[in-house]
Formats: C-alpha cells, sequence, structure tokens
C-alpha cells in the first residue's frame, strides 16, 4: 500500500488536516523533511501558535517568512539532505496586514483599514483569520517562492468544517454588501426597505452600543476600494485548492474520537470537491507477533527470565498493549472503509516524544515505506 | 507523587470518590474552566471533576462549547445539545451552541419572545450578528454566566452549586476567555458593555472562578501549557489553580529489569519477544513522562496532580469515575 512519496508524486501542495492534537505539526515536518531529503525544494508553513515547528527545527523563531533550515543541522542529527528544507511559522495579523497594503489603491486607505478597530479585531482575533491568512500565505508562496512542495499544517480548528468554511466566512463579512448598503444613509436600499429592517438595525444598535455600528460603516467605508481585489484573490485561492496538483492528507490519532473527526472531515473534503489524498494515523500501538494468554506468557517468561514476579508483570503489560493494539486495528479498519481508501499509513507511537531531526527522521522511515515494511519495523525486524 | 503499580484497584465506588483528598480549592467555587492543548483528555478531566463535585452533593454542570458533544459521548448519551439534560444524581451537562445562546440573550434583552422572533427572521440582524467579531464567543460565555447565577433568568432555571467548563483548545481557549474584555472595550456604550464588563469580572473573580490545566506528559502539550498559565494570568487575569497532567503511565519496570528485557527482545520471537518489546517501550515511555512531569512541575506556578494512564480501549464514565478519585 501506499508510502507519503507515492501518494505525493507530482503534487504541488500537501495539506494535513485534522482535529487538534494528533501530531498534525510532526507530520508536516516530517514530510517536508522526507521530501527535501530526497532533493526537492520544500516549504513547510506551521500556523500553530505555539510555535512547535519552530522547537521542532531547532530554530528560534520563524517569523512569517520562509526561511531555509540551517544544512549544518542536519548533518548534527545525522540526516542526509539532498534538497532544501524551508520553514515559516505564519503570523496571521502580519499576512493579513500585508494583504491590506497590497490591495489598498493609496496609502491613505491602508491606513485607514489597518486603524480601524473592527479590522484588528479581525485580523487578530475572529476565528477563521487564520486559516484564511494560511490560504493566503500558501497562495502567495505557490505563486512567488519557487518550491517544488508547499506542506501545510493546519490551524488547530475546533472542528473540521471551520477549516474549510473560515475563508469563506471571512470573504463573505469583508463583502458585506447587504450590510454596506443598509450602512449608507442616504442609499437606496433604505428608501425602499421595509421597517423591518430598521427595526433590526434599531435593536442591533440597541443591543450592542452605537460605536459598533459606526466603526462598522467606518471598515466597510474603508474597505470598500479593496473588496473586488479580495473576491479575485479568495477565488484563485479557492482553485489552487482544488487543483490536482495539491493534496490533502487527513491526520489523526488511532482513538474514537480523533477517528470520528477523521471521518467527518474527509466527507466534508469531498463534500466541497476537494483532492483528499490518503490518512495517516499517528501513535499506533501496532499489533504483535503471537498471541499468548497471560498465564501461559507468565510461565513460559518465567523460565526464561528467571523471575517469576517480573515475568507476571510482563505478561500483564503485555495484555494491556494487545487490547490497545486490538482497539487501534478496529479504529483503523472501521476508519479504511468510511474512506474507502486503501491509503492508510500508520506511524507507531514510539518511545520517545518527537520534537527534534532526529525524531522525525525516525517518523519518515514509517511515512516512506511500504506497509509490509512499516510492520517489519514496527516489530523490531528491520 | 504516588505512582500506581499494576494491580493496584483504581476503581472506587462514588462514596469513596467523596472521602478521598478533597479538591476545595477548585471543588469550591462556582466556575471552574478546564483548558489546554486538543487532544489532551479536557473532556475526560472535566466530566471527571463533575462526577467528583456530584459525589460531594454539590449539583454540578459540565458545558461543552465547542459543539464536539464529547461530554455525552463519555456518558455514551445521546447529544445533550442546548438543554441541561440530567447524566447523574447531581449531574447535568449541556452543549453551548452560541445561536441558541444568542436567541436567549436577545429574549431576555428584548422580554418579547414575537419581537425577537420577528429580529432573527430579519436578515440584516442575522447578518450583523454573525459579522460582529467575538459576539458568539460573548453570548457563550453569558450562557455559562447565566447557568452559574444562584438567580437565574432563564424560567425553570436550575439552580446549581458548580458550572465547569470544558473550553475550547489552546490558541482558540486564551482568545475565547478575553472576549469579554476586548467587548467591553470595543462597544463602549450600551447594554452590551456593561454585559460584557460583569462577565470579564466573573471570569476573573478568583474567589468564585478557578481553572485547570489539562497536559500530557510530552515535550509539546508540556511547553504548551507553561505558556497557557502565564497567558491566562497575564493576559487574561485568571489563576490556575491546578495542572492535571493525564496519561502518566506506571512505572512497572526498573533499570535493571529493563536490561534483562532488552536481552530477550533480542533472543527470542514470537510472543516472547514481543511482550519484552511491550515491556521496554513502557519502561522507556514512562521514563520519559518523568522528566516531562519534572519539567512541567518546575515550569508552571500552580500545583501539578498526576493522572494515570488509563489501559482501556474507549474512555467511558467508568473510566472518569476512576480519574475522579485522583483528582
Amino acid at each position: 500500500m501506499a508510502s507519503v512519496d507515492e501518494v505525493l508524486e507530482g503534487k504541488s501542495i500537501c495539506i494535513c488536516a485534522g482535529s487538534g492534537g494528533v501530531g498534525k505539526t510532526t507530520t508536516s515536518a516530517a514530510i517536508a523533511l522526507g521530501l527535501a531529503a530526497q532533493g526537492l525544494k520544500v516549504c513547510v508553513l506551521t500556523i500553530d501558535p505555539a510555535k512547535r515547528l519552530a522547537d521542532s527545527l531547532g530554530l528560534e523563531e520563524l517569523g512569517n517568512e520562509a526561511r531555509r533550515v540551517d544544512p549544518a543541522l542536519f548533518e548534527e542529527q545525522g540526516v542526509e539532505m539532498k534538497g532544501e528544507l524551508w520553514a515559516m511559522m505564519l503570523d496571521a495579523k502580519a499576512t493579513f496586514d500585508e494583504l491590506i497594503a497590497r490591495q489598498a489603491p493609496d496609502e491613505e486607505s491602508r491606513d485607514r483599514v489597518l486603524n480601524n478597530r473592527i479590522y484588528q479585531q479581525i485580523s487578530s482575533a475572529l476565528a477563521g483569520s487564520q486559516e484564511y491568512m494560511a490560504m493566503e500565505k500558501l497562495f502567495e508562496l505557490h505563486t512567488e517562492g519557487g518550491f517544488d512542495l508547499l506542506v501545510l499544517d493546519t490551524p488547530p480548528t475546533r472542528n473540521a468544517l471551520d477549516f474549510l468554511d473560515a475563508p469563506k466566512r471571512l470573504t463573505q463579512f469583508i463583502e458585506g454588501k447587504s450590510l454596506r448598503m443598509f450602512m449608507k444613509p442616504t442609499g437606496l436600499a433604505a428608501k425602499v426597505t421595509g421597517r423591518g429592517v430598521s427595526v433590526a438595525l434599531g435593536v442591533f444598535k440597541k443591543l450592542v452600543g452605537f460605536d459598533l455600528l459606526a466603526d462598522l460603516a467606518e471598515f466597510f467605508n474603508a474597505f470598500s476600494g479593496m473588496v473586488e481585489g479580495f473576491q479575485a484573490r479568495a477565488q484563485r485561492v479557492n482553485k489552487l485548492l482544488a487543483d490536482p496538483e495539491t493534496c490533502f492528507l487527513v491526520v489523526c490519532g488511532p482513538q474514537g474520537e480523533p477517528i470520528d473527526e477523521a471521518v467527518y472531515f474527509h466527507r466534508k473534503l469531498v463534500e466541497a470537491d476537494l483532492p483528499f489524498g490518503g490518512v495517516i494515523v499517528n501513535k499506533v500501538h501496532f499489533p504483535t507477533d503471537g498471541h499468548a494468554e497471560i498465564d501461559d506468557l507468565a510461565g513460559a517468561l518465567a523460565d526464561k527470565l528467571g523471575d517469576p514476579e517480573l515475568a507476571k508483570r510482563v505478561a500483564a503489560n503485555f495484555a494491556d498493549y494487545q487490547a490497545l493494539a486490538e482497539r487501534d486495528a478496529h479504529n483503523i479498519d472501521h476508519l479504511a472503509s468510511e474512506l474507502r481508501t486503501s491509503c492508510v499509513i500508520r506511524v507507531p507511537y514510539l518511545d520517545e516524544d518527537v520534537h527534534d531531526l532526529a525524531g522525525l527522521s525516525q517518523i519518515d522511515r514509517y511515512l516512506f515505506a511500504t506497509a509490509e515494511e512499516r510492520v517489519e519495523m514496527a516489530a523490531g525486524r528491520a | 507523587m504516588r505512582g500506581y503499580s499494576y494491580g493496584t484497584p483504581l476503581f472506587l465506588p462514588p462514596s469513596e470518590i467523596a472521602r478521598n483528598q478533597p479538591i476545595p480549592e477548585l471543588l469550591d467555587k462556582r466556575l471552574v474552566i478546564v483548558t489546554g492543548k486538543g487532544g489532551v483528555g479536557k473532556t475526560t478531566v472535566a466530566v471527571a471533576l463533575g462526577l467528583r463535585a456530584a459525589a460531594e452533593g454539590k449539583r454540578t454542570i459540565v458545558c461543552e462549547v465547542a459543539a464536539q458533544e464529547n461530554a455525552s459521548r463519555i456518558f455514551d448519551h445521546a447529544s445533550v445539545g442546548f438543554h441541561e439534560v440530567e447524566m447523574e444524581e447531581n449531574l447535568w451537562s449541556i452543549s453551548i451552541d452560541p445561536d441558541e445562546s444568542m436567541r436567549e440573550y436577545v429574549l431576555l434583552q428584548l422580554k418579547v419572545r414575537a419581537m425577537r422572533d420577528m429580529l432573527f427572521r430579519s436578515r440584516i440582524f442575522n447578518y450583523l450578528a454573525a459579522a460582529t467579531p467575538g459576539l458568539k464567543e460573548l453570548v457563550t460565555i453569558g450562557k455559562i454566566w447565566e447557568l452559574a447565577q444562584l438567580d437565574r433568568k432563564v424560567k425553570s432555571g436550575r439552580k446549581y452549586d458548580l458550572v465547569i467548563v470544558d473550553a475550547p483548545a489552546t490558541g482558540h481557549g486564551v482568545g475565547f476567555l478575553q472576549t469579554p474584555r476586548t467587548f467591553a472595550s470595543i462597544a463602549r456604550v450600551g447594554p452590551i458593555h456593561s454585559q460584557a464588563e460583569t462577565l470579564d469580572r466573573f471570569i476573573t473573580d478568583h474567589e468564585n472562578t478557578g481553572a485547570a490545566i489539562v497536559a500530557l506528559p510530552e515535550e509539546m502539550p508540556v511547553n504548551e501549557s507553561m505558556n497557557l498559565e502565564r497567558d491566562l494570568r497575564d493576559e487574561v487575569g485568571v489563576a490556575v489553580d491546578r495542572v492535571y497532567l493525564n496519561g502518566l503511565y506506571p512505572e512497572r519496570f526498573k533499570k535493571g529489569e529493563a536490561e534483562k528485557l532488552a536481552q530477550l527482545a533480542e533472543n527470542e520471537n514470537g510472543a516472547a519477544k514481543a511482550a519484552a518489546r511491550a515491556a521496554l517501550s513502557e519502561f522507556h515511555r514512562a521514563k520519559t513522562q518523568r522528566a516531562q512531569l519534572g519539567r512541567l512541575k518546575r515550569g508552571v506556578e500552580a500545583p501539578v496532580k498526576t493522572l494515570p494512564f488509563l489501559f482501556e480501549p474507549e474512555l467511558d464514565v467508568e473510566a472518569a469515575r476512576r480519574l475522579a478519585g485522583r483528582l
């Protein structure tokens, strides 16, 4: 069955998606490292506010532009590097500001937007702006960066749906067609619309306070010259996401909850006509060789170890491990059948945490192996 | 720190839960916020705290805010939705939907249901509500506050002694809790301004509001927990009462034994080899996890409490009950 390099053959964008805490950041970095090691020029973009990728790559700070990972680092950690690995940590606010500067017709309009409080809220705090800016940066690097492959680590959304919907929600907000019309006191709309609208506006004003409405009006005015530019760009971003050269990988863990999330997310991808490549399940307890009853095993081990009490503990621990391995196998079977895919890449629960290049290349051994090789490695035979 | 060895009964009946190590500083609050990175077991800990409080006779409600319904999953209960559903004696659960909270809030403001319904039928109103940054988060926190009131405005509202919130994952978490303050500064006048201030005061009132961070004994979650404690304290003004290190492996094997096991793994095949390898993995993980525990203890101000890894396929209410005895 497939390995990551087969799945990503001929792709120029890889988007790792999934719920929080399943190892998306690590997986993204490992994929980027693996393909860079094979000779590609790869850039990994992460959005995580906890600077996890910066830690994994031994970088103090990634900043809002792509930087090449120091080749000396690979040598230090015994990783052979044929290509180039670049990394960046997305600063959503800075990206949004850059975008405004790009789209604004003049400095005055730019500053009006940048200084608007609604804008400041949206660009830094509104759920969805991170996702939107991730797409933006992805698009920018794709058109201007000269990379063979971009790997995007998606933000830890509350649920998978946010990630796909957020950009759309945000553009709708910025467009705000209906609202902008109502904001203009002399606009035609204000004259022809009925009492319902003015009541709604009145109540809303009462609810949130007048200042907010004024700020919104100011925001839409300041933004008015840029709406078309934003729309055009958003369309190009959407096209890029649906491009056959783009590949979505769903990342999850083997427990019931992340598996359900992965199934849900896959469904959303299919509904949105986005190219799904495969699923990576992290921290899997691989099935073991041989299946023995605890007591039999404890007896057999007691002879070998010369310590019946230790043998008992080893056997009991093994029973616990097997229960987890069975659960994982069951959940992964369920996942594969729900997704109707054979492309399920399992990465074992490693003994050590992964937070450096050596750890990432340890993961790459599994990501870039065949299914058979993975089983062999996990059983300690390869 | 007390680890547990294999075979120690973890299960404690409800009566035992109440007697085992009281945690007054958390459960005597009106509101407890449970937060942490995604996938660390926030919901399990929130439910365990709820079970513990309920066992102590406190009328408790566990609130989910991300519409994931993980708590009802633990209880093996159908979705609870925007209803206060009784899960056990003294224990309720609700999934707070921002749209429903908004409807309820507006009704409380307008007093007239027909007027509220008319408003929600208006496209412009819905647009404004969706477009206002942070409004959803604000009404969600508003609902949490409402649940914690002894004199509830909602008709037939039950009185709770304790409200436990299963907060959104880190990243969203701090921003979520900051919403009232941000809102109070944007909307400088009007009813929402004073309400946002009330919510902010409520969240940052350490007499009544407590917070617990859930972490895993791994490098990144430990780093994030340290940052989270700092951000909660410095940016939101919420003091963290306790950090739960969840999923700690027991120390089942000693160093000398590990050497024997390594030999066994090397020389054997089949089940014996696999069992030796599984034991070695357990040994290594237990060891690296202890190192992370040490880092966490040095890196946070709040007391750290460990919760054992549960070797079982799915975490259900009985698993949460076992953890409840160890909070």
